[in-house]
């Protein structure tokens, strides 16, 4: 299944293209976008251009169902929010909220039809242990409660392990760097709070800067996600952030090959460029045209990333998988665990974690 | 052109091949199964539903399977598929049936999200609709099978789907499922209604499907109004007892017996509202099938509703 086969690929790219699909189409790209959890943004991008009264009635009843939960998760994102700097701000605590949570609170383009698991957010290093402690007693606990999990997030990784409310059930994850600590991209978790922006209205949250969220999110999709079942979501934030910087942020360009090259993340941005171009249509800032693409692989390498992104990347749907689609995705598993972790913890992690899954379908 | 227009051989060619698509209401399923027996249950059970011409959008696509691996003969069991995807673990193969009414349950909770879908029976009578919402035990399905035995038009049995904008009911007209000895009393009360093979041991005792009435699913795109919302609390050997519900506590009660109240937010508030202003509001308590069943029809011949209570 190629990137042009693939029925919601192609609405995104073109969504007039939508006016001319027939019922059994709409029944497929509704499937597709359920799939890739992308039926609420699809919603919202078909009401933009104009084509939403065109779709078939049923058809619509789902996509504005799921446009309606978008709404409601904003809501919920927004009260979360100030919940948390209820519990930290008394502290001083600065909270730079990441990903969901900060693209609703700016009011960005990929929180349109947006549906949330989870709110992540980056405390100072040094004000973890307060953090943890402030948060456990509003009521969030630390799920993975046994011991080698606590070591791989506290130790290895780059946050504490996933904390849950104990009412709400919200999922709350809280970083204090971009990157996992024994992974193989730097982390220059000050140089974040540098530049990190202020929500106004809410003293004490911040998002970062407009080239750092880029780089974040290039780097959790192309090195720190393993599992891509939000891939295209994810990818089609990029490419929304993207667009949006580059027409509200004078000098962006520039500003986003400054900033790559200064935090070391060069290669995540080319494969941030390269496959939001490829999948969905071009999106690289005009600045960037004709400059030496920076952080470019070997010609060999980039060829299998080819094979290996291009089908992770696409919806998480049988209709957009092909014979080795499954390899593709447990390949780029393995690499995203060995980027997170030198060989020494690879395997036995990689064992113990296939060991769980299947003890888990067996029981 | 109805499920019951096909020869059996050709219902179980269909299910077990490309799949068959069928109307209930407005809602259009596709079911696809290799397994026999499901399919002459489902023959049994939906023989009046209209097919879907092909092409038609499928709100779900569905597949009942065994799970590919030893359990297709050890022990045999069955799967639920929404979209190729199992949210639930397999069942025994004779819990087929079943499965497929739970599992087609779960995707109308969770995914018509168009409407507020409270845990009740709908039923309708003289143009208004009654709404019982009600937990497992509280007697809801075993009055609900009897009234639309009685003259009521059967819209629902487990799930109310209340419009966002106004308080419109759509219909949603399934088998209704009866468990252990609610299965002997609407075998007495009504004698000619066609009912499934039963499923034992299942996790909520022995499992009866009641056909829904030729005539409900005839009518299965006509919505109603809601005039009544009724709590019903079985008690054997209860006096029955019709008592006005406040309001505000009704809203709250509803509320807890809805599956997407949370997760809709500020537009399910103003649509449970909405509900509750124009409904009259009662508990019953009952421990004789009869008796419930004739208060509640009293209730719909009263000519003048309240619209203070």
């Amino acid at each position: 299944m190629s990137a042009p086969a693939c029925l919601l690929l192609r609405v995104l790219r073109q969504p007039e293209t939508a006016r001319a699909l027939r019922e059994t189409d709409w029944d497929l790209l509704v499937r597709q976008a359920r799939r890739a959890n992308l039926l609420g943004r699809l919603c919202v991008l078909l009401e933009e251009c104009r084509v939403l009264d065109s779709v078939p009635g049923s058809a619509r009843e789902h996509l504005l169902a799921d446009r309606r939960l978008a709404t409601r998760h904003a809501e919920s994102v927004r009260w979360e929010a100030g919940r948390i700097l209820d519990t930290l701000s008394p502290l001083g605590i600065p909270v730079i909220l990441l990903k969901g949570a900060a693209y609703t609170l700016a009011g960005l383009p990929p929180a349109r039809g947006r549906l949330f698991y989870d709110i992540d957010i980056l405390v100072p290093r040094e004000h973890l242990a307060t953090t943890e402690q402030a948060l456990h007693r509003s009521g969030w606990m630390s799920t993975h409660s046994n011991r080698y999990d606590q070591r791989y997030f506290r130790e290895w990784m780059h946050e504490l392990p996933p904390m849950q409310h104990a009412y709400r059930k919200t999922l709350l994850d809280v970083h204090h760097t971009l990157t996992p600590l024994t992974g193989s991209l730097p982390s220059h978790a000050a140089a974040l709070w540098d530049t990190a922006r202020p929500l106004p209205g809410r003293q004490g949250l911040y998002t970062l800067a407009p080239a750092d969220m880029v780089l974040h999110s290039a780097v959790h999709l192309f090195y720190n996600d393993g599992e891509f079942a939000q891939g295209l979501r994810d990818l089609t934030d990029l490419s929304a952030l993207l667009h949006h910087f580059s027409a509200t942020e004078t000098g962006f360009g520039a500003e986003l090959v400054h900033r790559t090259q200064a935090l070391g993340f060069t290669r995540p941005l080319y494969y941030a460029l390269r496959y939001t171009s490829k999948l969905l249509g071009p999106s690289a800032p005009a600045p960037f045209a004709g400059q030496v693409p920076i952080g470019r692989p070997p010609r060999l390498l980039t060829a299998c990333m080819d094979r290996l992104f291009l089908r992770a990347l696409m919806p998480a749907h049988p209709t957009c998988a092909d014979w080795a689609t499954g390899t593709a995705r447990l390949l780029l598993y393995i690499r995203s665990h060995s980027l997170r972790m030198p060989p020494r913890l690879l395997l036995p992690h990689l064992i113990r974690k296939a060991m769980r899954r299947r003890l888990a379908t067996a029981s | 052109m109805r499920v019951a227009d096909l020869s059996s051989a050709q219902l179980a060619d269909t299910l077990r091949h490309q799949g068959l698509s069928f109307r209930i209401g407005r809602f259009v399923i596709h079911l696809q199964t290799p397994v026999l027996a499901l399919a002459r249950t489902f023959a049994l059970l939906y023989g009046q539903y209209p097919l879907a011409a092909p092409g038609t959008f499928t709100d779900f696509r569905i597949r009942l399977a065994p799970p590919s691996h030893l359990r297709r003969w050890l022990r045999p069991q069955i799967q639920f598929l929404l979209d190729e995807q199992a949210p639930f673990k397999p069942l025994p193969l004779n819990h087929g049936f079943p499965l497929f009414e739970w599992g087609l349950n779960w995707c109308c909770a969770n995914y018509l999200n168009q409407f507020l879908i409270l845990h009740a029976a709908v039923l309708e009578r003289t143009g208004w609709g009654l709404v019982l919402p009600g937990a497992p035990g509280s007697g809801k399905s075993t009055l609900c099978g009897a009234l639309l035995h009685r003259g009521w038009r059967l819209l629902s049995d487990e799930l109310a789907l209340v419009s966002l904008q106004n308080t419109t009911l759509t219909p949603l007209p399934r088998p209704v499922s009866l468990k252990n000895e609610s299965i002997e009393v609407l075998r007495a009360w009504a004698p000619t209604a066609v009912m499934g093979p039963p499923a034992v041991d299942t996790q909520k005792g022995v499992v009866v499907h009641l056909q829904a009435p030729a005539s409900a699913v005839a009518r299965s795109e006509e919505t109603a109004l809601p005039a009544w919302l009724v709590f019903p609390r079985y008690q054997p050997s209860a006096e029955l007892q019709l008592q006005s519900y406040p309001k505000a506590r009704a809203f709250l009660r509803a509320a807890e017996n809805s599956f997407n109240y949370a997760r809709l937010g500020t537009s399910a508030f103003r649509a449970l509202t909405h509900l509750i202003d124009v409904s009259d509001c009662y508990e019953l308590t009952y421990g004789n099938l009869a008796l419930a069943v004739d208060t509640l029809s009293r209730l719909s011949r009263a000519a003048v509703k309240d619209s203070s209570a």
